[in-house]
């Protein structure tokens, strides 16, 4: 039986198109009141999968279950579940008001009940001012809070989000997650959010699902995903990395050393299923790495200065490595007095963290 | 191709603006040409004197409408009172079109959204058959339709082989008939606006109406209906204003009985009987009614819209 805890349990689930199949054998369990995260590159089957869970699709194989219930047999009118569409499909010839309230009265409120759960509604995304416009004309960011209310207006018990900043400019998208976070927290709905931009996922989610070609890659929480990435896609998909191709030479005391191009030598944690001879890649953030002029310590790889890119808050330093690959190395701005800055040209030494190192199964 | 545009226009708006009133001269040409002109010639002509042979005498008279609308006995010299027989056929038109408008837009909305539902590159094709009938002329279709109708026709044996009558019904001279007819001479302009609303429908619409609890009734009733409305509305005023001058389909399937609008004009301008100044008023008083419904409805329209605001 499915865990009463969850708000959502995917089993199992399949979709084909024909002969190509858009969700190979997905599984996944969304806890009650969790801001929960779909995230992948274009295609991988994100908007699929919101799509099955609504009802709009149906599930070739595999089950789904909201809070215990069976749902995939139910048409989306009688799931409790409620859609923020990526083009908002706001109703153009009503009203901003009688949009947010047409979810509550199909439930079976009175217009005028409707009408003033549609109100407050407003007013929590703050566009009272606005209830007697027609969609038409508002802004695509106004557009898109009438959205966020018509679906939160019935009280569903999951609300699924498509996307639903990706038309609107940086900084009304970092105002507007905010806002959504804030949302999730008042209302206490389960909100499941599908975005193909990692940074995005990183700031607003309790847990991110990472998916690729139809296939879930990692499910954890955004530190769990940035910090050990479990496999190549994730770690490169997840934030700037260095990701190297190395050779295992040995396995000691639940260490691991790889040996890089130009005969340089890393220490990382073993990891199952990695052994001795085995050619793996190896991830390697560029901002647990710092280099100095004189070896740190006899692990210390040595190349010289190729580059120095100012990015705002960090400098990014591209080092190529002695007869070996190039690696890129991040110094926060406000280091660069105690760690140094080096011109290009000079000799110096790659140093890191212990542990900051992790070996990938492909 | 911007030829008609003289040079020298101070600016480029300017130059824009004078290309664009040349290039609109042809369709001005041709709506003044071909519309306002005849209904002027037609307005003239109604308050003319007739010929007996057809054609007109240059003389100022109000005869046409006055035979129109008052009855004044056999010889002319009794007082007045109202004449039924044209009103009543007026009447008759309107009920027959109204009627057909109804069962085209019945058959033709279900139509339309199934082709506009169709995978892109099949719904050419389904336009394309829709159209087929009306490659043949439109007398002969009436005519082959007025056969499968007939008492001995194909359509009354099948029905009494089937079992489901036992005498063959009479089809042909009935009201039906001609709804019949009408119906199937102007489908296309129900299906074919109608459909172009559809497919320009976004569907997500719907959807996002069934994620929000409605049933798919109410979905097509509160938000797919709203959004093709401008189709439909388009549709029936296609049907209806050809169905009401229509005479083809009332001749030949309504007989004597079920005379319409079209046949009386058409009759005043065929033959030595005819009487040209009342085709003429006929027509006008048909034209007049049609604009005043229609100028009506738009207002009633912008009304509700307002209303909405
Ligand atoms: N109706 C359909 N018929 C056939 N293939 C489809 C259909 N809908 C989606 N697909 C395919 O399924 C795959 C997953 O599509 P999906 O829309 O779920 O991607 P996505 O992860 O949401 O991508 P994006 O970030 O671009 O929105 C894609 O390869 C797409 O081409
Ligand atoms: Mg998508």
């Amino acid at each position: 039986m499915a865990r009463q805890d969850n708000a959502i349990d995917v089993r199992n689930a399949v979709k084909r198109y024909g002969s190509f199949t858009a969700l190979k054998e997905v599984s996944l369990s969304i806890k009650d009141n969790e801001f929960f995260t779909l995230l992948g590159p274009s295609g991988c089957g994100k908007t699929t999968l919101l799509r099955m869970i609504a009802g709009f699709e149906d599930v070739s194989h595999g089950s789904i279950h909201l809070y215990g219930q069976e749902i995939e047999n139910l048409p989306p009118n009688q799931r409790p579940v409620n859609t923020v569409f990526q083009s908002y499909a706001l109703f153009p010839h009503l009203n901003v008001l009688d949009n947010v309230a047409f979810g509550v009265e199909m439930k079976g409120a009175s217009q005028s009940e409707a009408r003033s759960k549609a109100r407050q509604m407003l007013e929590l995304v703050q566009l009272s001012d606005f209830s007697a416009r027609k969609p038409s004309q508002l802004s695509g960011g106004q557009q898109q809070r009438v959205a966020l209310a018509r679906a939160l207006a019935p009280q569903p018990k999951v609300l699924l989000l498509d996307e639903p900043l990706s038309a609107l400019d940086l900084k009304l998208r970092k105002a507007m997650q905010l806002e959504l976070k804030h949302l999730q927290r008042e209302t206490g709905i389960t909100f499941i959010f599908v975005t193909h931009d990692q940074e995005e996922a990183l700031t607003m989610s309790d847990r991110i699902a990472v998916m690729s070609a139809g296939e879930l890659q990692q499910l954890g929480t955004p530190r769990e995903i940035y910090e050990s990435p479990r496999n190549v896609f994730v770690a490169d998909f997840i934030g700037e990395t260095n990701l190297l191709t190395v050779v295992v030479k040995e396995i000691r005391d639940g260490n691991a050393i790889c040996q890089l191009d130009g005969g340089h030598e890393l220490h990382c944690n073993e990891v199952a299923g990695i052994g001795v001879g085995s050619s793996v890649h190896l991830s390697l953030r560029p901002e647990r790495v710092f280099i100095s002029d004189k070896p740190r310590e006899s692990k210390s790889l040595q190349g010289k200065v190729s580059e120095n890119i100012f990015i705002g808050t960090d400098i990014t330093t591209i080092v190529n490595l002695t007869d070996g690959p190039t690696f890129t190395v991040r110094t926060s701005n406000s280091d660069r007095g105690s760690k140094g800055i080096f011109e290009p040209g000079s000799d110096v030494y790659v140093n890191m963290e212990p542990g900051a190192a992790r070996l990938l199964i492909d | 191709m911007a030829a008609g545009a003289p040079g020298g226009g101070s600016t480029v708006a300017n130059t824009y603006e004078k290309a664009r009133t040349w290039l609109l001269l042809p369709s001005w040409l041709v709506l003044l040409g071909l519309s306002l002109i005849p209904v002027i010639m037609m307005l003239v002509y109604s308050f003319l004197t007739k010929e007996f042979r057809g054609g007109v005498i240059w003389e100022f008279s109000l005869a046409a409408y006055d035979q129109f609308f008052f009855d004044r006995g056999l010889f002319g010299d009794e007082p007045p009172s109202i004449e039924w027989t044209y009103i009543t056929i007026f009447w008759r038109s309107f009920w027959q079109a109204g009627t057909a408008t109804l069962l085209s837009l019945a058959i033709g909305f279900p139509t339309a959204y199934f082709i506009a539902t169709r995978p892109a590159g099949s719904r050419a094709i389904w336009v394309f058959l829709i159209t087929i009938p009306y490659w043949v002329n439109l007398l002969i279709r009436t005519v082959s339709m007025k056969f499968l109708l007939r008492d001995q026709g194909p359509l009354n044996q099948v029905l009494m082989s089937l079992g489901l009558i036992d005498s063959p019904l009479h089809m042909v001279n009935t009201n039906f008939a001609v709804q019949l007819g009408l119906f199937y001479s102007y489908l296309p302009f129900m299906v074919l606006p109608i459909y172009a609303a559809v497919e320009r429908y976004d569907f997500s619409l719907s959807e996002a109406a069934a994620d929000l609890y409605a049933s798919r009734w109410v979905t097509l009733r509160r938000v797919l209906l709203p959004a093709v409305k401008p189709g439909i509305i388009a549709g029936c005023i296609l049907v209806f204003v050809p169905s009401l001058g229509s005479f083809l389909a009332p001749d030949l399937l309504g007989g004597a009985k079920n005379y319409m609008i079209g046949s009386l004009i058409e009759e005043q301008f065929k033959g030595n009987a005819g009487n040209w100044p009342f085709g003429a008023a006929a027509s006008m008083i048909l034209l007049t009614i049609v604009l005043i419904i229609l100028l009506l409805f738009a207002r009633q329209q912008t009304r509700h819209e307002r209303k909405e605001a």
